[in-house]
């Protein structure tokens, strides 16, 4: 038995497993373009909030009882009993909705750049497929504290699988596993969120960082800087990840925390949008709330499920609901392969790319506040357009950013 | 052994065979895991069929079952009844046809019943989840309209259904009552929460 052969200065634990390999690798010797601005930091800072949801989540499941008797209870307990519970609680529920505020403006970051194009369209679909998975377990958390809007969301949103013919009704009685969602709907949401899912996103995690650090960093002006490198092999524009954006990041992280703690201590309900009013009163399977809504990272895809409400060649409104619904994301997957633009960033891009982007960006938010609002047939023909508007951006994108005439992108990163 | 070199197909044909085993395998231990997600025994029978007996109830009168933790009503409608009901403008109810998915498909037209005489509904308001009052008789004061023909009424938020539990427009009860799956097992027995071969 011999021991590894150490190098020059090389540790017992660096022989053994490849410490600073790692070190080098992804941090001090990653370069990362010297030009990357604000939009830059809420990778880290989804990362962060990730973290934050796990330490909280594993605290909370310490205290929290997972039956339909005691799921309620087991919530006030953690609120009025458990030590410093309220804060732990409050950090979780806030640490939902600023995880996907991190991460929708992170996915804006990617369509205003051209982060998705190649050589990046794996790193962008690991990014969304970590998006689904992340809809799936706030979904099932939502289910959790076992209120009045958890209990008929998930209701609602279970419902939806049985708009799929033939299987659908088997499916949500499968999904549900009972013909009402219940305290078995509730045990086994609980299971998902708190083990399985995670284990899922932890591991996308990694690999869409590893894609990341494969293909290296896009940046504002979609400059691609591994192809201007010194004689070293070190890219021209760029500088080691670590210390330059390690200590950026860390002056986005302290701006965040100071926002979000201003959050958890002042506005924990967030007017109503982080956690909705009705989830106050226990859960009832007789009485149904006067306006379902789902958590406001929902309503933009809730707003457009509700915009259909006429039928279409055999579909009914309801199916054709769900189709709409589910194209919605589905189309953010094949988005590398819709744009045709022979440049990345938006800076070089035609009037066209920027104007639809905008329209987008308005579809996008005003569907997040038709879905929040209860339904009239005005705001109904409003989700329409926008639903109209949100799909064309997609799929006139092949079109127009091959029409449009683009500027020319310069080679290396200016001063 | 060495000196042979690889044989490429035998090599093909153990990593085909080995996979296809592999695949058989997965599909087995799936079966338990899928189908441990179905609805346990004990929901099963919590939400099992529940057989009627409607002999004894008389036209105009109304029963009501639990079944799946709600309560079920089952009215025997009169010839008067079915009349006043089919005989209702569709202007003053909110969806005459039916339309919404507030019950089976095979149950259809005015009175949304297999039977015209039997009616079958959920006896929950789809506002705010009371129970409506059954009101039968067109003259009775509480709904306080002109438009009114007998039928439910919610005490809560005042939504209005007729006898066929469709609701009147303007009423804050979005959607007709819901009808549950059932068929009939001769003249005389519902079978409530199964139908067989109708759906």
């Amino acid at each position: 038995m011999t021991a590894p052969k150490r190098e020059e200065g090389q540790s017992w634990l660096g022989a053994r497993f490849p410490v600073s390999r790692l070190w080098r690798e992804h941090l001090a010797n990653y370069y990362v373009p010297k030009n990357l601005n604000i939009w830059y930091v809420f990778g880290s800072l989804a990362l962060l909030v990730l973290v934050i949801q796990v330490v909280t989540g594993i605290w909370l499941t310490m205290s929290y009882s997972p039956t339909a008797d005691g799921a309620f209870a087991s919530i006030e307990y953690i609120m009025r009993d458990v030590e410093w519970g309220w804060l732990i609680r409050y950090l979780h529920t806030t640490g939902a909705s600023a995880l996907f505020i991190v991460m929708y403006l992170h996915m804006f970051r990617g369509l205003l750049y051209g982060s998705y194009k190649a050589p990046r369209e794996l790193v962008w679909i690991l990014g969304m497929t970590l998006y689904l998975i992340l809809m799936a377990e706030a979904f099932m958390g939502y289910l959790l504290p076992w209120g009045q809007m958890s209990y008929w969301g998930a209701q609602v949103i279970t419902s939806l699988f049985s708009a799929i013919p033939w299987v659908g009704p088997d499916l949500a009685q499968w999904v549900r596993g009972d013909y009402l969602v219940s305290g078995v709907t509730l045990n086994r949401f609980f299971a998902l969120h708190v083990i399985a899912l995670p284990l899922v996103i932890l591991t996308l995690v990694v690999l869409h960082i590893m894609a990341l650090h494969e293909v290296g960093s896009n940046n504002p002006d979609g400059i691609e800087i591994r192809q201007h490198k010194d004689d070293t092999g070190k890219p021209l524009d760029g500088i080691p990840f670590h210390p330059y954006y390690t200590v950026k990041d860390l002056l986005g992280v302290a701006i965040f925390l100071f926002v979000f703690c201003g959050v958890v201590f002042y506005f924990p309900e967030g007017g109503g949008l982080f956690i909705e009013q009705p989830n106050f009163e226990s859960a009832d399977p007789l009485s149904t709330p006067d306006h379902i809504a789902p958590v406001w990272y929902f309503t933009p895809f809730y707003a457009i499920l509700r915009a259909a409400n006429f039928s279409v060649l055999g579909l009914d409104a309801r199916l054709l609901g769900v189709i709409l619904m589910a194209g919605a994301i589905a189309i953010l997957f094949v988005l590398p392969w819709l744009d045709r633009s022979p440049v990345r960033s938006m800076r070089y891009k035609g009037w066209m790319s920027k104007i639809m982007l905008g329209l987008f960006a308005i579809s996008f938010v005003g569907l997040g506040v038709l879905g929040v609002l209860p339904s009239t047939p005005e705001r109904t023909y409003m989700a329409q357009g926008l639903t109209v508007i949100y799909f064309a951006y997609f799929l006139l994108m092949p079109f127009y950013t091959r029409w449009e005439a683009t500027r020319p992108v310069p080679k290396r990163v200016g001063r | 052994m060495a000196d042979h070199g690889i044989n490429k197909a035998r090599r093909r044909f153990l990593v085909g065979a080995t996979s296809v085993v592999g695949a058989v395998g997965v599909v087995g231990v799936a079966v338990p895991f899928v189908a441990a997600w179905k609805p346990s025994a004990r929901a099963r029978a919590a939400g099992a069929p529940v057989l009627i007996d409607i002999s004894k109830l008389r036209p105009g009168q109304r029963i009501t079952v639990e079944w799946r933790g709600r309560p079920v009503w089952i009215i025997r409608r009169t010839p008067e009844m079915i009349a006043r009901t089919r005989a209702l403008s569709p202007d003053i109810l909110a969806d005459p046809d039916s339309r919404q998915q507030q019950q089976p498909a095979y149950v259809s037209g005015e009175l949304r019943s297999l039977k015209p005489e039997i009616g079958v509904l959920v006896g929950l308001c789809t506002h705010f989840g009371c129970s409506p009052l059954y009101r039968p008789e067109p003259d009775a004061a509480e709904p306080g309209s002109d438009e009114w023909s007998g039928g439910f009424y919610c005490p809560c938020h005042g939504s209005r259904f007729d006898l066929a539990g469709r609701v009147y427009t303007n009423m804050p009860a979005p959607t007709n009552l819901e009808v549950p799956p059932y068929r009939f097992l001769g003249d005389a027995i519902i079978e409530l929460g199964e139908d067989g071969e109708l759906s």
